[in-house]
């Protein structure tokens, strides 16, 4: 039995014509204790929804999640997720947004001890000196630091990253990145991403899980990544075996766009969007 | 170098909004007729009326019985009333408001209720609240209750609707308890919605109530501009009406303050 076990779940959104457009059928995925898993795929084959779906934030029409040999299907404090818009609350400021999770994540504490462990947070993302601006004053990158220090401080038994650096600026991104990697060595965190970046999947994961274009997407195959940690990224890409993984992944996302029909190019469309303007054709 | 540029622009717009005070001013002086043998006729001039602001200003709180008391007493009672009325709309608006706003059932079963009891007049209810309640005064808090609770529970509703889903889901993760939800989330971030209906309906309770104290006399600022003409003390009703719009603006900057300091940037 695994840590995080995805049985058999599928996803259907109602057309508006009152027809199910299924986005992926029958993915069965098992994420080990402190595993990183990533899953990458073209957009609209229903990978930030499947994350969603493990988050508790949305249902799955078919199969269930199992976190822990329990079944799950509510959001709770043991699933963090990082939001690719970093979603914090713009209201409050740095500070108050971690401190918020702290203290539903651990209501038993004083508020010294709060403190503390929110300010502990706060310094190893870097952002002491910044604790007190709102999210609208800090760039891209510090606000996902953010995003990160909230979900590692909440101590979740899986940690959910839906596209974390894709809004982040390419200078910056590497740098977060690291910090990530960091932060997940210290916790040994079980994690389960999505991305479209192969060089990030690879990086970062211990297992690559491949999604064919949806709709109807499914659960291709999953690579394994087996580089020693803790990496380096100017070491890695220099192995023969990091290029070779790279080149593999990228001819299957290839090949799964040339399997799509004329006229039908998912990418980059999401699939309640592609669902819409099938809709519209028929 | 656009400071400067500003600067002066800020300066030539005091400048025209006075010199068109005075051009209204002359106008009104020169069209009026000056008072012949002490008894006025036609409109009294803005000196006669500027006289009488004085007057009552610099004496704000006397009492000489139930017809004349002084105009600071006047519009305490009629603040008062705003306060009572417009406190208890906010506080029910607001509450149904952010229900409606979270649940999109129950916003379509009641939306077409709303849609009628919207466009009455809020005076229209006088005459049933004067029977229920027997109390005019309290009539009056009733009139003020009805005028502000529209504005303010379609705004709640339309900006607790509008709550970016990624904000919930934040409160699903943490699995905040409702009242948390309610405070650190629904209304910080319908705020700028809810102030917005705030100050739409202290305007038109302001409105409101110098009305609704026409109808029901005995006290409050409506009650003195009636009570004045029925003296035909004209100053004193043409400086009752400028002190409304002098009252009406402070109320307004003072939700336009509240509006700066609860909105957000995403």
């Amino acid at each position: 039995m695994s840590f995080l076990e995805v049985e058999h779940v599928s996803k259907s959104f109602l057309e508006p014509n009152g027809q199910a457009l299924c986005v992926f059928r029958n993915v069965r995925l098992h994420i080990e204790k402190a595993e990183f898993v990533t899953m990458v795929g073209h957009s609209g084959c229903g990978k930030s929804t499947l994350l969603n779906i493990i988050a508790g934030l949305e249902t799955a029409s078919a199969g269930a999640i199992i976190l822990d040999g329990k079944e799950t299907d509510t959001a709770g404090l043991d699933r963090m997720v990082v939001f690719q818009n970093f979603s914090l609350l713009p209201w409050m400021s740095v500070y108050e947004n971690i401190h918020l999770a702290v203290r539903a994540a651990f209501p038993q504490w004083d508020r010294r001890k709060a403190h503390d462990y929110v300010q502990r947070y706060i310094n190893m993302v870097g952002l002491s000196g910044s604790e007190h601006k709102r999210p609208a004053a800090l760039s891209g990158g510090m606000r996902q630091r953010v995003g990160l220090a909230r979900a590692f401080a909440v101590q979740p038994k899986v940690l959910l990253l839906d596209e974390p650096f894709a809004q982040i600026d390419a200078l910056t991104r590497g740098a977060i990145q690291d910090e990530l990697m960091r932060m997940w060595t210290a916790t040994k965190n079980t994690v389960f991403m999505v991305t479209h970046d192969v060089e990030e999947a690879i990086l970062l994961s211990d297992r690559i899980a491949l999604m064919t274009s949806g709709p109807e997407a499914r659960l291709a195959e999953t690579v394994d990544v087996k580089f020693p940690r803790p990496r380096v990224r100017e070491e890695i890409t220099e192995l023969a075996e990091y290029a070779r993984i790279k080149k593999h992944i990228i001819q299957f996302l290839k090949n799964c766009s040339r399997e799509m029909p004329a006229g039908d190019m998912t990418t980059g469309l999401d699939a309640v969007a592609v669902g819409q303007q099938l809709a519209a054709e028929v | 170098m656009d400071q400067l540029a500003a600067i002066s622009e800020r300066k030539k717009a005091i400048l025209s909004s006075l010199a068109l005070l005075a051009i209204l001013l002359a106008v009104w002086q020169l069209t009026t007729k000056p008072p012949i043998q002490g008894k006025a006729e036609g409109l009294p001039g803005p000196v006669a009326v500027a006289a009488r602001a004085w007057e009552m200003i610099s004496d704000p709180l006397y009492d000489r019985g139930p017809n004349d008391k002084g105009i600071g007493i006047q519009l305490g009672y009629s603040i008062g009333r705003l306060l009572v009325g417009y406190t208890a709309a906010a506080f029910v608006a607001i509450c149904l408001g952010v229900m409606l706003g979270l649940s999109p059932s129950f916003y379509r079963a009641l939306n077409p209720y709303i849609q009628i009891l919207k466009p009455i007049s809020p005076l229209a209810w006088m005459p049933l609240f004067l029977y229920t309640i027997k109390d005019s005064s309290r009539s009056a808090m009733m009139v003020i209750f009805m005028s502000s609770l529209w504005p303010i529970l379609a705004n709640t509703a339309f900006g607790v609707a509008g709550i970016k889903r990624d904000y919930l889901n934040v409160s699903a993760l943490l699995q905040l308890s409702w009242v948390k939800r309610l405070w650190k989330v629904i209304l910080p971030a319908a705020a700028p919605a809810i102030v917005a209906g705030l100050r739409i309906s202290i305007g038109s309770a302001w409105v409101a109530i110098v009305a609704a104290e026409m109808l029901i006399g005995g006290t409050g600022v409506g009650y003195f501009v009636w009570n004045e003409w029925n003296n035909l003390q004209l100053t004193s009703v043409i400086f009752a009406i400028l002190l409304t719009g002098f009252v009406g603006v402070v109320l307004d900057m003072g939700f336009g303050s509240l509006a700066k300091v609860l909105t957000y940037k995403e």
